[in-house]
This record gives structure tokens, sequence and C-alpha cells, in this order.
């Protein structure tokens, strides 16, 4: 058995109580320790993708109890690709904290650990308890790190954020149930196989908990009609917290496209297709909504928190036609959008932070410090933000409007796509030429800035490069994506690979 | 007996809802309390009722109930009873610090 699967898992696990008890009095060591821990973590993923780039699917048993009663973790393209893409961008926000953010509360450090612990385990897991006991590490860790900083209304929407979050685990629950009583399986692979031979009888009960479920996901997604914690949550958070949630949407988005095209796909009898006829009108309705909201947002925060609801609205437009060559475009442009949203609330921050009084409210005040670099950084994120060329969202979203010509709807995904894309272009366009041309013009200027947040910058930086690289290896990256989407829909494979190895190596059965 | 549980569920569920969508943050920790109760006791169903069997294996038992929806009710016990501590120290820092425990900060004027 190959061990190296559970290591995104363990690794964080043991980093975070070290931080906690070790690292509590000493923010530098803190931040070793902490930078240290991503940085093995990113390592790991990448020594990962090697291992799983030519098609294998690892299974971990844990404790070496066999598939269908024991736990598994499964790693595939999809969840090392989701696995890289944590741990790299939990890098570049960490450079973000560590330049000075993660002073303004305790225990940044091990909440952050805590934090992608819970992510890595959601992306690995094979069973769908096992999903909800990681979905709550993450979220336990994410409403610590959501009042990080204190104040007023942060905690007020702190709370907000926690009561949502449990009426969702509730329903996630109860969707778990629902399915268990009819199927008596937990386990992802097994529940594939047990969904076609499910008695017309209970097909209700299967079919209720699935979407249930799928409910649950959507919450997680932020997709409409479930979509209004995240603006509150989002523009309250801090910065580097902000950014890194701009992963946890995505965390939905993975559960729907694991388990709707494993279990609930192709082959799930009269469940076939589950999902699609509820996705992909939500999907655009939350397309649409979020680029409006871009356009009627005040704060810079705030339009960040719409763009990422309106990426993950066309994300998951992507996702609902449910082809492998639509599923690889939504893959890429999940890649892209995560970046892509979250370098927007960082920038958002810096901004706040040279305008006090202002902070980043949509108005004309006078100049700052370091004006042209922040403009430049909001320029360079906007154009990948609203998919114009020559930046990978521009190559996401042709690649998912190429996708949709096969669907009998793709005249409204288009209309849809190619409008909001003109929403959003106003939306960023009326908010950079106020926020950073038409301030150069005003009188007087704030005093300037004691520290040049250097780190911050790079990580802003480092983030914006990953776009750019996006779109210079986008020919390789998307041939490995489509490969990625084969593997997906070719769901035999992931059961055998899972059921097929219920005898361990070492014999015990 | 399944009228009984069923009904006990309902119930709890009815209330958790009404709860849930209160102005004020104290009713809905409460909600949410009850809430996570009609989910353990609707997982413990899941399993299917039966009286008097064991859920591990014995040489004297003819038959046994599902022992897995009592592993996952443990499970949920624990994560929510955890979570609605949390909860609950959430809304009282964001009474303290926004002086109403209106959930959306408002005073009483707009209830």
């Amino acid at each position: 058995m190959n061990h190296w699967i559970i290591a995104p898992i363990v690794l964080p696990a043991i980093m975070a109580p070290i931080l906690l008890m070790g690292a509590r009095h000493d923010i530098v060591l803190a931040r070793i320790f902490s930078i240290a821990s991503t940085v093995a973590l990113l390592g790991i993923a990448l020594a990962l993708t090697t291992m799983v780039s030519d098609g294998t699917i690892l299974t971990y048993a844990l404790g070496n109890w066999v598939a269908p009663f024991g736990i598994v973790l499964v790693a595939d393209r999809l969840s090392v690709m989701m696995l890289v893409l944590t741990a790299a961008l939990a890098l570049a926000v960490l450079f973000f904290a560590i330049d000075g953010g993660d002073r303004d509360g305790r225990h940044f450090h091990a909440l952050y650990q805590f934090q992608l612990m819970g992510i890595n385990g959601a992306f690995l897991t094979g069973d769908f308890f096992n999903l909800f006991v990681f979905f709550e590490v993450l979220l336990i860790a994410s409403y610590g790190l959501m009042v990080h900083g204190g104040g007023a209304s942060r905690v007020k929407a702190g709370v907000q954020y926690v009561a949502i979050n449990l009426v969702g685990s509730t329903l996630f629950l109860i969707a778990v149930g629902m399915i268990y009583s009819v199927t008596g399986t937990l386990n992802m692979a097994d529940l594939a196989v047990k969904v076609p031979q499910i008695a017309a009888g209970d097909q209700a009960l299967l079919q209720a908990g699935a979407l249930l479920l799928l409910l649950v996901f959507c919450v997680k997604a932020a997709l409409v009609p479930v979509h209004f914690w995240l603006p509150g949550t989002y523009a309250n958070a801090s910065a580097p917290v902000a950014a890194l949630f701009a992963i946890m949407t995505k965390v939905g988005a993975y559960c729907v496209i694991r388990l709707y095209i494993l279990a609930f796909g192709a082959d799930a009898g009269a469940a076939t297709w589950l999902a699609a006829p509820w996705l992909l009108p939500a999907a655009l309705v939350t397309l649409s909504l979020g680029m409006l909201g871009v356009l009627a947002a005040r704060r810079l925060g705030q339009l960040a928190s719409f763009a990422v609801i309106g990426s993950m609205g066309l994300l998951l437009v992507g996702v609902a036609l449910f082809t492998p060559v639509a599923l690889s475009a939504a893959l890429y442009y999940l890649l892209h959008s995560t970046l892509a949203g979250a370098v927007l609330f960082l920038i958002a921050d810096l901004l706040a932070r040279r305008r006090p009084g202002e902070d980043d409210a949509l108005t004309v005040a006078p100049r700052f410090s370091q004006l042209s670099l922040l403009a430049g950084a909001f320029f360079v994120a906007a154009i990948a933000a609203t998919g114009m060329p020559p930046l990978s969202g521009f190559i996401g979203k042709l690649l998912i409007l190429d996708a949709a010509l096969d669907n009998r709807q793709f005249a409204l995904i288009w209309t849809l796509v190619l409008g909001t894309s003109l929403i959003a272009i106003i939306g960023f366009g009326r908010a950079g030429s106020t926020l950073f041309w038409k301030s150069t013009g005003q009188p007087g200027c704030f005093p300037a800035q004691a520290e040049s947040n250097a780190l911050a910058l790079v990580a802003i930086g480092l983030l914006l490069a990953g776009n750019v690289g996006l779109t210079l290896f986008a020919g390789p990256l998307t041939s490995y994506l489509d490969a990625t989407a084969e593997q997906i829909f070719s769901t035999q494979h992931y059961i055998e690979a899972v059921l097929g190895s219920t005898i361990p190596e070492g014999g015990k059965p | 007996m399944e009228f009984l549980l069923s009904t006990a569920i309902g119930l709890l569920t009815a209330g958790g809802v009404y709860l849930v969508l209160r102005a004020r943050t104290w009713p809905v920790v409460l909600g949410l309390a009850l809430l996570s109760y009609a989910t353990n006791l609707f997982l413990f169903a899941t399993g299917r009722l039966v009286l008097n069997l064991p859920p591990v294996i014995s040489p004297e038992a003819a038959a046994y109930t599902d022992p897995l929806p009592q592993a996952l009710v443990l499970t949920a016990i624990v994560i929510s009873f955890g979570m609605t501590a949390v909860i609950v120290v959430m809304a009282l820092r964001s009474y303290l610090e926004n002086g109403s425990d209106h959930v959306d900060g408002k005073q009483e004027d707009a209830a």
C-alpha cells in the first residue's frame, strides 16, 4: 500500500497541534513551521501527481479494513489536481498572511493547517460519511479563521456563516441517512454499484436523498438560491482568509463532479443523470446574478465576492453539461477562477490598508502609496476574472462555450455567458477607473505606509503568475485535463480500483 | 413504535425550522440544537427499528441490528454538540460587540 496518499491529511494534522502548543508565543517560529508544512504539502501533492499521471487510481485502506466496510482514501487525477491547487493557493496566501495579517488574532497558523487538513481530506476520501467528517473539519477551522481579527461586523457575519453551515451539515446528515437506508452503503464506489439495483419502490427515497445531498454541495458552492451567505462572509473575513476560502466553494463543485458522475451518472438505472435537470438552470442563474452583483457592488471586497459567485456559476455550467469535453473545460476554469478570485481579495485588502477612512469602497479618493503597482495588479486580475484575452479566463470561457455547442440549450448558454461577460467587464472597468484612474487626478495624498508590504505583493505576484502560467501552458494542461475528465467518466475503472483491491497486500482479508 | 419515532422526528424538525427562522440569535441556536436532535433520531432509524437485538456478533444471537447507524449517530452527536458550543460563544460575542442579538445586528425597531 502506498502511504503517501494519506500524507496530505496527516501532515497538517500533526503540524497544527505543534503550532498550537509549541509555537504559541513565537510568531516567527509559527510562520516557519506553517510555511514549511505548506511547502511540504505542495511537494507531496506534486509527487502524487507523478504517481497518478499514467492513469492509475491509488487507494489506501485505513487500518487495512477492506473497501466497502472500512474507510478508503482514493487518489486519482482529479483529487490530486485539487490537492496541488489547494497547496499552491495556500502557499501564496500564507505569504500574504505573514506580512502582518496573522498577528491580528491568535492561532491563525494552527487553524490554517486544520483548514488544509479538512480540504485535503475532502478531496481524497472515497466514503461519503467520511466526506461529512472532513467537511466538518474544514468548517470548524473556517469558523475560527472567519472571525480572525475580530470586529463587530466580522463576528456578526461569522454567526450567520456558522448558522447556515450548521443547517447545511444537518441536511448533509439527513441525506446520508436516506441514501444509506436504501442502499446500505457509505462507500462511493459501492454506492455506484448498488444504485442501479435499487427497487422501483425505493427510488423516491434514494433520489430525494441524492438531491438533498446536491443541495448541500450547492450551499458549499454558493449556487443560487443558496448563495446568500457568500458575499457577507467573504467580504467581512480578513483578506488571507477570504482568499483561502476561494478553494472552499470548489470543494462543493468537486463533490458534485465526483458523486453525480460516479454514482448517479450514465449507469444509474432510474436515477441516471439525476443532477443534470437541476444543476444547469441553477448554474445559469448563478452566473447572471453573480455578474450583476459585480456591477452593483460598492466595495472592492464585495465585487470580488460576487465575481466568485459568478465564476462558480460558469464553472457549474460546464459541469452540468455532463460530457467529458465540458468537464475538462470546467476543470480548466476551476483552476483559473480559484487563483483569479483569491488575488482580488488580496488586492482589495492592500487597497483598504492604504486608504484609511475610505477602505476598499469604490469611491474617488486622494492618491495613495504604490498606486500604480496596485493598479497594474488589479488590471491583470480584472482581465483574468472577466475572461478577456489574453489571459486564462478567456481560454476557460472559450473552452466551456465550445463544449456547450453540442447541448440543446446552447443558444441560451452562449447568450448568458457572453452577456454576463460584458456586464462583468463594465463592472470591473468602472471599479478600476474609479479607484485608480480618477484618484490620480485628486489633490492631496493619503499618508504613506510605514511598511512596503513586500511579501504581500509577492503573494499577489505569485497568484497572477499562476494565471499567466495557466495561459502559457494551456496546451499541455488541457490534454492532462482531457485525460482527467475521461478518467472521471470511466466509472467502471474507479469502482474496480476501489472494490477490486478488497484484499490488501499483506494477506489479512 | 414507528409512528412514535416518526412523529417525534417530525415535531423536532418543525420546531427546529421555526426557531431557526427567528430573528434573534438565541432562538436560532435552540433551533439548530432541535434540528440536530431530529437528525440524530433520523439517522438512528435508518438502520431500521428492531427490538432486543445485539449490534455485535454473539453466539446466542438469532439476528442483529445494524451497528453502522449507531456509529454514525455517535459521530454526529459529538460534532453537533461541539458546533452548538461554538455558535453559542460566537453569538454571545456578536451580542457583546454589536449591542444587539438580532441576526442582522439591527436594533429593536427593525423587527
